[in-house]
């Protein structure tokens, strides 16, 4: 922190740095939500906005989500740009007909003539026992509706550059923040989510994947806090001459297929670790791309997939340790795949 | 309406079980969260210790709870929030599981995969939910199943002041009304929606005049005061198993601790709790009940009943087991 060239930032600062900056650059730009005001977002993405902006452009809501989110896909359709934050996905559903119904339709309906440039943030995950209404995933529901982007970011230098490339998008962006890597004061998190991040604005594309690891012997695609649960296994394989490829897909709409089937081709085995629910989801999704391109593709041994066994997340800890994929099950889906 | 002596009591000791409960848990609840125990750098860590994950206490809200249940039989259904232990208590849910449920305990109401926020006893028929709002529709169901099956029943679903602004709300009233369904909303005003105040969130001051909107009667009661709730919930009771409908009542209640145990509470006005500790409810029944002549030793064995109890709960709560891991992905169906 000492030099501003190796200026080190958590992922909740480097997401609140990203939004002052370009409201900073444009007037249209303006935050609501719930507790995002004083409370600066429960998670800290909102951290000193309204100190910086006042609350005309950094605006508390009720706890109306129908109303408020309906109210950026109003608002964005005369050229405002809301970035809306609504504290847990979990509570998307009391909303959701304004999100997939008619954030997600509106411009397709219309032809294509309609912008709707919303981003909408969300704190994800679990690991610290909040239970089955607080702790689930659910950027893969998100996904499977046409109409959303969908940001996951791992890592503060990610986070940011998807943040402001999400607020410049003229669609309608989601934008999963796990809550164990934003680096918060009062939640254990895995440290590797705290990186450089250069002061000056920039964007990450979308539908960009990151090699974090190159391997020869596994393909690993993940995202999100399983980045470093994966980074982690992958430490405790490579001692065992097991070399894992990781791949961060950064995004799921638009996904790149490419940086996966590259990877596999080379590889010849493909592992998916994932937060969210098994089926139905992203680890399927990511099945079946390598399953579309078996032609050009040879897999060694048959795909593996982790993620939450189709149950809702338990609150003991041993069981919700039991529920979401751990380091050790990673590990060990791996060292089974090398037989 | 007022209460019985026996009523009066039993509202005393509801409400010293319930402030006994919530405030051990608030030293229970750090067991294992703080330096050195935890990661470097953290002030806190949420999810460790005994007890982890979110915890919302409801210390200082016990009138609204015991002033209603006392109005209630075990056939009657009450839906909470994600602040519901003092409301689990006052519908007479034992103690025991209440606390291994939330030390996630296989001996727990939901078997240690509920939670704190999630607590279902189906024998004393409570429930409540982390999602706010959540809890009005299902009391409209309670009420409609009451109708249908020919029983006196009646449903009471409490909410916080900031969920009288979800549309579950707007909806469950129009529903209940049109249907004339023996339902009572209570609404809890603790004038804090975590950080947002009522003022900031609500357009209008008082929710009770939201009533005039679905023609049912709106009561709003100004003090945290259990006899001032005994009164006014009384009468909506009464009517409801009469068959003559629902009820909206707002209550000033107040909130002592932070939205969740953690909560920095910088929002808050510095001083405020000490000035509403010194209206302490508790104390407000205790002084009229010595008025009407309960003696210090009556006082004594009603507080060390009190005190005995959530001791051996919380005791139960940590000698029992975890569930086994073969749990994990049971009872996603029956």
């Amino acid at each position: 922190m000492s030099n501003e060239n190796n200026r080190e930032l958590t992922m909740a600062a480097a997401i609140s740095e990203a939004i002052a900056q370009e409201m900073d650059n444009n007037e249209k730009v303006f935050v609501m939500g719930e507790d995002v005001a004083k409370y600066g977002g429960i998670f800290g993405a909102t951290g000193g906005l309204l100190d910086k902006f006042g609350p005309d452009r950094v605006m508390d809501t009720p706890i109306s989500e129908t109303a408020f989110i309906g109210t950026a896909t109003g608002a964005a359709a005369e050229g405002l740009r809301p970035i809306v934050e609504l504290m847990f996905v979990d509570f998307f559903g009391v909303c959701m007909d304004q999100i997939y119904n008619h954030l997600a339709k509106n411009i397709y309906m219309s032809g294509g003539k309609l912008k709707l440039p919303v981003v909408l943030t969300t704190a994800i995950g679990g690991g610290y026992n909040d239970a089955a209404q607080h702790s689930q995933c659910l950027y893969g529901i998100f996904a499977h509706i046409p109409g959303l982007k969908v940001v996951v970011p791992s890592n503060a230098y990610d986070a940011k550059g998807l943040m402001i490339e999400a607020i410049r998008d003229d669609n309608p962006v989601m934008y999963f923040f796990h809550k164990g890597i934003m680096g918060l004061l009062w939640m254990a998190y895995f440290t590797g989510s705290t990186t450089h991040v250069p002061e000056e604005s920039y964007t990450v594309p979308f539908g960009k994947a990151k090699v974090v690891k190159e391997g020869s012997d596994v393909t690993l695609v993940t995202l999100s806090q399983m980045v470093h649960k994966s980074v982690d296994a992958a430490k405790v394989l490579e001692a065992d001459g097991i070399s894992v490829e990781i791949i961060d897909l950064r995004t799921l709409v638009p996904l790149d297929k490419e940086t996966v089937l590259n990877s596999v081709t080379k590889t010849h085995r493909l592992c998916i670790a994932d937060e969210d629910y098994l089926s139905f989801g992203l680890s399927g999704e990511i099945a079946a791309i390598v399953a579309e391109n078996l032609d050009s593709i040879d897999l060694d041994v048959p795909v593996k997939r982790l993620g939450v066994p189709d149950v809702p997340i338990p609150y003991s800890r041993p069981l919700e340790q039991t529920a979401i994929p751990q380091v050790k099950h990673i590990e060990e889906a791996i060292r089974s795949m090398m037989n | 309406m007022q209460p019985t002596k026996d009523q009066m009591l039993w509202m005393f000791e509801q409400m010293l079980v319930i402030r006994e409960f919530e405030e051990t848990m608030v030293t229970i609840y750090l067991e294992g969260k703080l330096p050195p125990d935890i990661q470097d750098g953290l002030a806190f860590d949420i999810g460790a210790g005994p007890v982890p994950g979110e915890m919302h206490l409801a210390a200082g809200q016990e009138p609204v709870a015991v002033g209603t249940c006392a109005h209630l039989k075990k056939e009657d259904t009450v839906t909470g929030t994600h602040r519901p232990h003092h409301f689990a208590i006052a519908k007479g849910v034992p103690l025991n599981p209440l606390a291994a449920e939330i030390f996630g305990k296989v001996t727990g109401l939901g078997r240690g995969k509920g939670g704190h926020m999630h607590l279902f006893d189906i024998e004393h028929k409570f429930s409540c939910s982390g999602i706010v709002g959540a809890g009005m529709p299902p009391a409209c169901g309670a009420a409609l199943a009451a109708k249908k099956m020919g029983k006196d029943w009646v449903a009471v679903t409490f909410l916080g002041e900031g969920a009288a602004n979800q549309g579950a709300f707007h909806e469950s009233l129009n529903l209940a009304a049109l249907w004339n369904l023996p339902v009572i909303f209570i609404v809890e005003d603790n004038s804090y929606a975590i950080s947002v105040t009522k003022e900031e969130s609500t357009a209008i001051s008082n929710n009770a005049d939201r009533a005039a909107g679905y023609g049912m009667p709106g009561v709003r009661i100004d003090n945290n005061d259990a006899l001032e709730v005994f009164d006014v919930v009384g009468e909506a009771v009464a009517r409801a198993r009469a068959g003559e409908g629902p009820s909206l009542i707002e209550c000033k209640t107040d909130r002592y601790l932070g939205h969740f145990q953690g909560d920095a509470e910088a929002y808050r006005p510095e001083g405020e709790v000490g000035k509403l500790r010194e209206n302490d409810p508790i104390d407000l029944l205790k002084n009229q009940l010595a008025e009407d002549g309960m003696t210090e030793d009556q006082e004594k064995e009603i507080r060390d009943r009190a005190s005995a109890t959530v001791t051996a709960a919380y005791e139960f709560a940590r000698s029992s087991d975890d569930p086994d891991l073969s749990e994990t992905t049971m009872h996603v169906f029956v």
